[in-house]
């Protein structure tokens, strides 16, 4: 590894704990990284999937997600391209639930995310268990932004946020790992901000 | 149980694998300003992975306390290019392209890592509609190199949008290969100031033609759904935005 760039200071020297190696604070700014026009899905047409390795493949439209247990997300997120987010609020429902629905078999180890515009993202299905990712419509207590994901994306916080797949329409349990969109294109297939997991290797 | 279906058309698999390198101590070989807000560095990376056309790579700054900032930057290049070109704007308060626009200087080392990227590419040999906007304008001044260097400027029509001439870089080069230039901020020519619109699109499209995009999230978003509103299927077109933290940084 190379030493210090010459006459490099730095302007943050204050490292906040809450920021993974090489991340800095974007502040309230929130940045719109995505690789293809944004589509306008209504709400009412929108519905997700479960389906793969499960016992009991299912759909819910947008009716059917609101009237299940609520869940949400406070607390901070991470994206490959270096900016970090603190204290944010999301609000929809557990992946948990879905998944308790649909029942995952004993052979499923990881998930497929799938969004209407053809974007993909693999995940292990352990970091998509246990409290850790949800299926979400609020931010900050407003309607999610269409280009932020809106009306629905996947929140997987603790991994860098390509994961958080925006527009999410369905969730295909694998036996085997099969790589995504980024992933295939040299980024990480875990993508675990601590780690620094941002590429193939790392 | 269900297996997984195919994914919707365009972002689905490819049959891609784009080149990627790991980290390099490049060596800064040239330096200059080509507008107010732009500074270019050409390196010279020992033991480099040939790149595709818009790739891009990461730039990785040390402090001596061993505090880190990296952030990541459109190729100009074509790939038999001997040095490997970047593009860097200044952003307002930018820690890293500050930096690179200010103190970086011939005979510096940097610390490097790519190409990166195997979505926003052009491989040479499909025709293509290039949309930039201001530095946006970057991958596609690689993908002209490259055309020109294949033989194969007929396959790509470019269309790009600056606030004045003087801010766009690449300007002559890009007017060379026959890009249409909008300006809004000022006439130019017999054109009033003003954005892209879909008039200004249509005589370059073709079906077949894929659409790239980039710009920051603004022009990207505003130029994407002037694309598909023209009836461009939106699996035909592939966006590369930046903003105030994103491949400009």
């Amino acid at each position: 590894m190379a030493g210090p760039t010459r006459g490099f200071l730095g302007r943050r020297r204050e490292r906040d704990p809450r920021l993974p190696p090489g991340q800095y604070d974007v502040g309230s700014d929130w940045p719109v990284l995505t690789a293809e026009p944004t589509p306008r899905i209504a709400p009412e047409t929108w519905s997700i999937s479960v389906d793969g390795r499960v016992e009991n493949p299912t759909s819910w439209t947008w009716d059917d997600v609101h009237r299940l247990p609520p869940s949400e997300y406070r607390g901070d997120i991470h994206c490959v391209t270096t900016w970090s987010k603190f204290d944010t609020h999301f609000a929809g429902v557990s992946v948990d639930t879905l998944l308790e629905a649909a029942r995952p078999t004993a052979d499923a180890h990881f998930v497929m995310a799938t969004s209407k515009t053809g974007y993909t993202t693999n995940l292990p299905l352990e970091d998509v268990t246990g409290g850790k990712a949800w299926v979400v419509w609020e931010f900050g207590g407003q309607p999610l932004p269409v280009e932020h994901g809106g009306p629905v994306r996947l929140l997987v916080p603790h991994l860098y946020f390509w994961k958080s797949a925006k527009w999410v329409t369905r969730l295909t349990l694998l036996q085997r790992d099969q790589q995504g969109f980024w992933e295939q294109n040299g980024y990480h297939d875990r993508g675990d901000p601590w780690r620094e997991q941002r590429y193939q290797g790392d | 149980m269900t297996e997984p279906a195919a994914a919707p058309a365009g972002m689905g698999p490819r049959r891609l694998r784009a080149p990627a390198g790991g980290w390099r101590t490049a060596t800064v070989r040239e330096v200059d300003r080509p507008t107010p807000r732009t500074v270019r560095l050409r390196l010279e990376v020992p033991d480099r992975v040939t790149h595709l056309a818009g790739q891009h790579y990461v730039v990785r700054l040390t402090a001596e306390d061993g505090y880190r900032a990296q952030r990541s930057y459109s190729l100009a290049s074509a790939p038999a290019d001997p040095l490997v070109e970047l593009l860097v704007e200044r952003l307002e308060d930018g820690e890293v392209s500050g930096y690179l626009a200010e103190v970086v200087e011939p005979g510096d080392v940097l610390e490097v890592r790519g190409p990166i990227g195997g979505w926003f590419v052009w491989e040479g040999d499909e025709p293509a509609l290039l949309v930039g906007g201001g530095t946006g304008v970057v991958p596609f001044v690689s993908m002209l190199r490259t055309a020109r260097e294949l033989g194969r400027t007929h396959l790509l029509r470019v269309a790009v949008s600056t606030r004045t001439l003087a801010e766009l870089p690449y300007a002559d080069e890009l007017r060379e290969a026959g890009a249409l230039v909008v300006t809004t901020r000022e006439a130019s020519g017999i054109r009033p100031a003003g954005r892209l619109t879909a008039p200004d699109l249509v005589p370059l499209w073709e079906p077949g033609q894929t659409a790239y995009v980039c710009g920051s999230a603004s022009f990207a978003e505003a130029a994407s759904q002037l694309l598909v509103g023209m009836g461009v299927p939106a699996a035909d077109v592939r966006v590369e935005r930046f903003g105030p933290s994103g491949t400009s940084g």
